[in-house]
C-alpha cells in the first residue's frame, strides 16, 4: 500500500493550524469592522427625507437659532420634530410655490405629519434625556457634529455605549458654558479670560463645578439603563 | 439520549438569543412616533377642541430668585389670576400689567426668548427689519415708533406700539396677528410674559435720553451675580 501522505502533508498541516488560528481571527477582527463600519452605525450616511431640509441654510445661511424649531430640548427628553405649523409660521408666505416644499403644504391641507425618517435611534432600553445634557453644559454639536454645514442631515457620531460612555468618563473634556451650548463653532479657548483659568483643562474642571456635573456615578449602569 | 442532543440546541439557543429586536423596539411609542391606530398616522393626539390648559409643572417658571410657587398654588383658586396669566385679560381687558414681578433675571431670560423666537423677523432690536424679512415675509410693524404708511394694513391696531399694553404682546404671541402665527406652542406662558417684558425694554431703549439713563440705577452686587449666574 502506497503512503496516503507525501512529506508535503507535514507542511500542510502546520500551515493549516496557523490558518485555522488567522481565520478564527478574521472571524472575530471582521465582525467587530462590521459592527463599527458606517454600514451598520450609519455614521456619515445621508438618509433620504421626504423634503430636503438643509440645516446648514437654516443655521448658517438664515442664523435660526436651534430652539425656534426644536422647542422641547430644553424642558424634555424629545428635543422635537418641528409639527408642519412651525415650518409654515415662516412658509406660509416664504418659498410658496417651491414643488420642494409640497409635501409640506400637503401636510398642512390635509392634516397628516410629514413622515420624516429618523436619523438618530437609540435602543428602547436606553434611557436618553436631550434636557438634562442641554441644561448641564453639552453642546449640540458635542452629539450631532457640525449640523451648520450638514445640507442634508446625517449622524456625525456612532452613537454607540462606547461612545456614550467616552463623555461619560471625562465629561470636563467637553462641557460648555450653559449660555454657548447651541452656540455651533464655539471654542474653549475663547472663554479662558472671562473664567479666569490658565488652560482648556482648568476651563473643564471649573464648568463642572457651574453647572454642577458629578462625576463619580455617571458611568453606572443604571444612568442610562433604568 | 445522548447529552449532544442537549448540550447541541442549548448552545444554539445562547448564541441567538441575542438576535432578536424586541428589546430594541419594544412595544411603546416613543415621541413622535408613528401609529396605525389613527388615520392620520400620528401616536401623539392633539387637545380636544375646547380643551382648557390646566396650571402644569410646565408652567412653573425656571427663575428661582422670587416666589412663584405661592402665586401658582394662588391661581388655582383664583379664576382673576388664570385669565391674567394665560389669556393677558385682567377684567375683560387686555392686561396693562404683568401677572407676576418682572426681575432683572425675566428680562434676561426674555431678552434670550426674543433672540431665539421673535429676532428672525422683528430683528435684533424690533425694528421689524429681520432676515426673514429681508427674504420676503410681510414686513412687521416697528415695536417702537410710528408705523410707517406700509404698515398701515387693516390689522394693525395700533398706530405707535408704544402705546399698546403690555398684555397686547402676550395676546399676539399667543394667538398670532396678521402674517404672525401663534407661538403658544412653542414659548410657554411664563417666557411670552417675559418676552412681552424685554419688549417694553427695547422700546425704552429706542427713545432713551441721556437724563433717563443717569435715572436708571445701576445693579446692585447681589443682582449682577444673580445676571451672571443666570447668564452662564
Amino acid at each position: 500500500m502506497p503512503q496516503l501522505f507525501t512529506p508535503a502533508a507535514n507542511t500542510l498541516a502546520r500551515v493549516s493550524i496557523l490558518g485555522a488560528a488567522f481565520l478564527g481571527l478574521g472571524v472575530v477582527g471582521g465582525s467587530y469592522a462590521l459592527q463599527t463600519s458606517p454600514y451598520v452605525t450609519k455614521v456619515r450616511v445621508v438618509q433620504p427625507q421626504p423634503v430636503q431640509f438643509s440645516h446648514e441654510h437654516h443655521v448658517s445661511g438664515l442664523g435660526i437659532d436651534c430652539r425656534y424649531c426644536h422647542s422641547s430640548v430644553e424642558s424634555s427628553s424629545a428635543a422635537g420634530v418641528p409639527p408642519t405649523y412651525t415650518c409654515m409660521s415662516c412658509h406660509s408666505q416664504i418659498w410658496t410655490n417651491a414643488p420642494i416644499l409640497e409635501p409640506v403644504r400637503a401636510s398642512l391641507r390635509e392634516g397628516e405629519p410629514v413622515t420624516w425618517n429618523r436619523v438618530h435611534d437609540l435602543p428602547d432600553f436606553v434611557y436618553f434625556n436631550h434636557s438634562i445634557h442641554v441644561n448641564k453644559g453639552v453642546g449640540c454639536v458635542s452629539c450631532h457634529g457640525q449640523l451648520d454645514k450638514m445640507p442634508m442631515v446625517y449622524k456625525a457620531e456612532p452613537h454607540t455605549m462606547g461612545w456614550c460612555l467616552e463623555c461619560h468618563r471625562n465629561p470636563e473634556e467637553r462641557v460648555r458654558p450653559t449660555s454657548e451650548v447651541f452656540n455651533m463653532t464655539y471654542d474653549p479657548r475663547d472663554f479662558l479670560e472671562k473664567f479666569g483659568v490658565k488652560n482648556v483643562g482648568e476651563l473643564g474642571q471649573k464648568l463642572m463645578e457651574q453647572n454642577h456635573i458629578q462625576k463619580a456615578g455617571l458611568d453606572q449602569c443604571s444612568v442610562c439603563h433604568r | 439520549m445522548n447529552i449532544r442532543h442537549v448540550i447541541t440546541p442549548a448552545v444554539v439557543a445562547v448564541l441567538f438569543a441575542g438576535c432578536r429586536s424586541e428589546m430594541y423596539d419594544q412595544p411603546r411609542y416613543e415621541p413622535q412616533e408613528a401609529s396605525t391606530s389613527f388615520r392620520d398616522g400620528a401616536s401623539q393626539r392633539p387637545a380636544v377642541v375646547g380643551s382648557v390648559p390646566r396650571l402644569s409643572p410646565a408652567d412653573e417658571p425656571r427663575c428661582a430668585d422670587h416666589d412663584y410657587l405661592a402665586q401658582f398654588q394662588k391661581a388655582v383658586d383664583d379664576p382673576s389670576f388664570y385669565d391674567h396669566f394665560y389669556e393677558g385679560k385682567v377684567d375683560g381687558k387686555t392686561a396693562e400689567t404683568f401677572p407676576f414681578k418682572m426681575a432683572k433675571t425675566d428680562l434676561v431670560r426674555g431678552r434670550e426668548r426674543f433672540m431665539i423666537y421673535c429676532s428672525p423677523c422683528h430683528g435684533p432690536t424690533g425694528d421689524g427689519r429681520g432676515l426673514i424679512v429681508l427674504r420676503g415675509f410681510s414686513s412687521p410693524p416697528p415695536l417702537y415708533g410710528k408705523l410707517p404708511q406700509v404698515s398701515q394694513t387693516p390689522v394693525a391696531i395700533y398706530d405707535d406700539l408704544r402705546k399698546a399694553p403690555v398684555g397686547h404682546f402676550f395676546d399676539v404671541m399667543t394667538h398670532g396677528h396678521g402674517a404672525m402665527y401663534s407661538y403658544a406652542s412653542r414659548v410657554p406662558p411664563d417666557d411670552r410674559w417675559r418676552i412681552a417684558a424685554y419688549v417694553r425694554a427695547l422700546q425704552f431703549s429706542q427713545s432713551a435720553t441721556k437724563a433717563d439713563l443717569e435715572s436708571i440705577p445701576m445693579p446692585t452686587a447681589e443682582e449682577t451675580r444673580m445676571i451672571q449666574e443666570f447668564q452662564q
